[in-house]
């Protein structure tokens, strides 16, 4: 698998890992957020934290969108898979994502809902002109990776005027997260940053530049990196130089797929289909304006929350359960009194154990042999 | 987050598809979001059956060139 | 057709479905049992057409287990339902180390399901029994309103003896020990999942679907004293590495660099953000021996069609928190745990 096991040498890591260490200073603490699941789960994989030296820190970041989709999101979605002749498709991710008093998407098709999991929305337009009878939902969650495909499907529907195909859209954005978790920095109970590791996928179609704003403001570093861990560590390589300079702005490790202006057809894309919704509530994070998106009113005939009523729900959390510190990088996983005792993969009671990608799951997953 | 992996495509379909190859398994991706011309043979990243970009083997390789160069580095400091 | 008189009309195998009244007792089910099932399981036990099999013992302890199979797709690259009913029980009993001798299959089949289709599982079965000399000499068929099932189940039921006095039990494995693998990681699992609606992709890779109890012959006839051995079906390696350590009351370190992964099966894994470790196997097992008997036993492995891709992945640590652990090819270690819920494909 060619640019896959180049970039997971265990030689080349120890390397690059010497070089860091030889390039920390004691006194100095390096407090570095990994804003993406994805680095959260790859840093867990490889062990990186084994690897770097003690006044590293890596602190995990909101960058999961399972994670960070509200609990009212989720039990509306339940409710538009119980209605009648409703067939509600979604990423695997998805299903096992405790909603108000532990229920999910799959406990609802173990009742009877018609749920289907699916690899890709296409799968969800094949779905829909399969069963023309029937009403299909696409349950859309995701940051600006997964938002493009979604802007095609829609326009996709359109064309084809397939009228019972309809798209609940959740979809959040990255650097207005990154901005606000950096807002309120003084406040108490926040968390305290040297710099980003900044995600790689989300960057391929939204570019380098989009975090300058942020960078430049807050006076950060913010490092784009690859997902593989010779990616992970160069990355904090250049993060530990950024800080010991005292310098801020945007680099980018991963330039074999991010570009400055990223990817523009598919911004184009998303411009045709979707807005800016004023407010959209963050799990952990609270309503932050600006931060998601919502499908335009042109495509209003395929936007389930203009097709269906949705159900008001406040969305009950587990009273205990700590994902909103956790997801702000404020505690870790550890720090939760459910972590690993009423709160395990095989019985989630909050959404950063369900995702491998949450925080939780993958302190659960690797991080337990100490 | 976003899971995403670096393939090969082997054909070019119609409708702005194409098969990716990635350690044998293909699989029917879309091209619908991609602004540059696409060849067989190019890679490209794949998320949820999309190809986000292509993959720069130039910048690739000259990843790939730095960390040889810090390691020769490091071997002559020895 | 030794034995076996058909009695009335034929089925319309080619273009007839299952009917209601293929289970009511009635002529129509002796048409069915006769002619799809009799004629493919064929033998002297069966054709006595009595509601049980009555056999005599051989000497040695017996050895009994039984299993429901459920798959979607019936048919997958490298098997089917069928052979995997036969292979899925068999290697049950030959875990233990005995013999299979004999089987008893049970169908539960779905109103409208194609006869064309379940003759071919049908007698996919038989071929199975047959290659791995096991006879198939009692068996049931009801059948369920169209909508109540998924084309077919099939629960198969396992008698073994096992001859010599040994012990290969999920307890016994010891701080020390080494951990065997016959081949390949995740075949199965993958072939199935290419063929999955809404997942679809091609990968040039069948199930291992096998009946393993020869292999195991020649593994006991070499090293008598196994100390554990089970197939990593469903929930894969980690999930029996797991069970292993529970009951035996250990840890495991194992080496990825020694997995035997296909590159194709990491492929696909890597593209739906699955962990080859979890994958189903159908035609593997896993062995656990002294360290000094562990070179002896992968050479007879390695010998035999079955274990030609066996592999030394590990061994048996003092654990008392019963951990599997992982050597990682990175220079890290990590945790190997318990698969939570089903593996579902992700996108982050």
């Amino acid at each position: 698998m060619k640019y896959i096991k180049a970039f997971r040498d265990a030689n080349l890591a120890k390397m690059i890992a010497d070089k860091i260490a030889a390039e920390v200073n004691d006194n100095q603490p390096y407090r570095l957020m990994e804003f993406c699941g994805g680095h959260t789960h790859a840093i867990h994989r490889y062990g990186i934290p084994d690897l770097l030296p003690k006044n590293i820190d890596l602190i995990h970041g909101p960058g999961c969108p399972v994670c960070v989709l509200p609990i009212a999101r989720i039990d509306q979605a339940i409710a538009l898979a119980e209605l009648p002749n409703v067939i509600l498709c979604s990423y695997g991710d998805m299903l096992r994502v405790p909603g108000t008093q532990q229920k999910s998407l799959l406990k609802a098709k173990a009742k009877g809902a018609d749920v289907r999991m699916v690899y890709s929305i296409n799968d969800a337009l094949a779905i829909a002109q399969k069963n023309l009878s029937k009403e299909i939902i696409f349950f859309a969650i995701g940051f600006e990776t997964t938002t493009p495909p979604t802007a095609v499907a829609l326009l996709k529907a359109k064309e084809l005027c397939l009228n019972n195909f309809s798209v609940f859209c959740n979809h959040v954005l990255t650097p207005v997260a990154m901005e606000c978790l950096l807002q309120d920095e003084n406040a108490e109970a926040s968390v305290q940053l040297d710099g980003f590791i900044g995600p790689a996928h989300v960057s391929i179609i939204i570019g380098s530049d989009a975090y300058k704003k942020v960078a430049e403001r807050y006076q950060k570093p913010v490092v784009i990196s690859g997902f593989e861990p010779l990616d992970l560590l160069q990355s904090i390589l250049m993060l530990v130089q950024l800080i010991n300079e005292k310098s801020y702005g945007v680099e980018n490790q991963y330039t074999r797929a991010v570009k400055p202006q990223g990817n523009i057809k598919s911004q184009a894309l998303m411009a045709e289909t979707l807005e800016l919704r004023s407010t959209f509530e963050w799990r952990g994070l609270g309503f932050m304006p600006n931060s998601a998106l919502q499908i335009k009113s042109a495509y209003r005939d395929f936007d389930a929350e203009y097709r269906f009523p949705l159900q008001m729900s406040q969305g009950q959390e587990h009273k205990a359960c700590e994902c909103g510190a956790i997801l702000r990088g404020v505690k870790k996983p550890q720090a939760c009194k459910l972590f690993a005792k009423a709160c395990t993969p095989e019985n989630p009671l909050g959404a950063c154990m369900v995702s491998s990608e949450g925080a939780c799951a993958a302190y659960y997953a690797y991080g337990r042999i100490k | 987050m976003c899971l995403a992996m670096p393939a090969r495509i082997i054909s070019l379909l119609e409708n702005e598809t194409a098969i990716i190859n990635l350690g044998g398994v293909e699989k029917q991706i879309s091209l619908a979001l991609l602004d540059t011309e696409i060849s067989i043979g190019d890679y490209v990243v794949v998320h949820v059956g999309y190809a986000l970009t292509r993959l720069d083997e130039v910048q690739a390789q000259q990843t790939l060139a730095l960390f040889a160069q810090m390691q020769s580095a490091k071997e002559e400091t020895k | 057709m030794s034995g076996i008189k058909r009695r009335g009309a034929l089925v319309d195998v080619k273009r007839g479905c299952v009917e209601l009244s293929h289970g009511s007792g009635g002529r129509a089910m002796m048409q069915l049992i006769d002619q799809v099932f009799l004629s493919a399981f064929d033998n002297e036990l069966l054709a006595q057409k009595n509601d049980q099999a009555c056999f005599n013992t051989e000497q040695g302890r017996m050895v009994m287990t039984t299993d429901s199979y459920v798959i979607s797709p019936l048919f997958f690259p490298g098997g089917d339902i069928g052979c995997l009913a036969v292979h899925g029980t068999i290697n049950d009993i030959a875990m233990s180390g005995a013999k299979p001798l004999y089987l008893s299959a049970s169908f539960i089949l779905e109103e409208g399901f194609s006869l064309m289709d379940l003759q071919k599982i049908v007698q996919s079965m038989a071929a199975a029994a047959r290659d791995a000399n096991v006879k198939i000499i009692t068996g049931d068929t009801k059948v369920v309103e169209r909508g109540k099932g998924d084309g077919v189940f099939i629960t198969t039921t396992g008698i073994g003896v096992l001859a010599q006095p040994i012990n290969i039990s999920a307890d016994r494995a010891k701080p020390g020990d080494k951990v065997i693998i016959s081949g390949y990681l995740g075949d199965h699992g993958v072939a199935v999942m290419s063929k999955r609606e809404n997942l679809s992709f091609f990968a040039p890779v069948e199930s291992d679907t096998a009946a393993l109890h020869e292999l195991v012959a020649t593994m006991i006839a070499a090293v008598p004293d196994i100390h554990c051995m089970r197939d990593p079906t469903r929930g894969g390696l980690a999930s029996v590495l797991n069970e292993i350590a529970e009951q035996s009351q250990v840890g495991f370190m194992i080496e990825e660099n020694t997995l035997p992964i296909r590159e194709v099966v990491a492929g696909a894994c890597e593209l739906l953000g699955l962990d080859p470790l979890y994958v189903a196997n159908e035609g593997k097992l896993v062995a656990i021996c002294k360290s000094a008997d562990a070179e002896i036993l992968l050479a007879v492995m390695q010998k035999h069609p079955l274990g030609k891709h066996a592999a030394l992945i590990g061994e048996v640590v003092a654990d008392a928190n019963c951990f599997v652990q992982m050597q990682t090819s990175f220079g890290g270690k990590r945790m190997v745990d318990w698969l939570a819920g089903e593996q579902l494909p992700r996108i982050c």
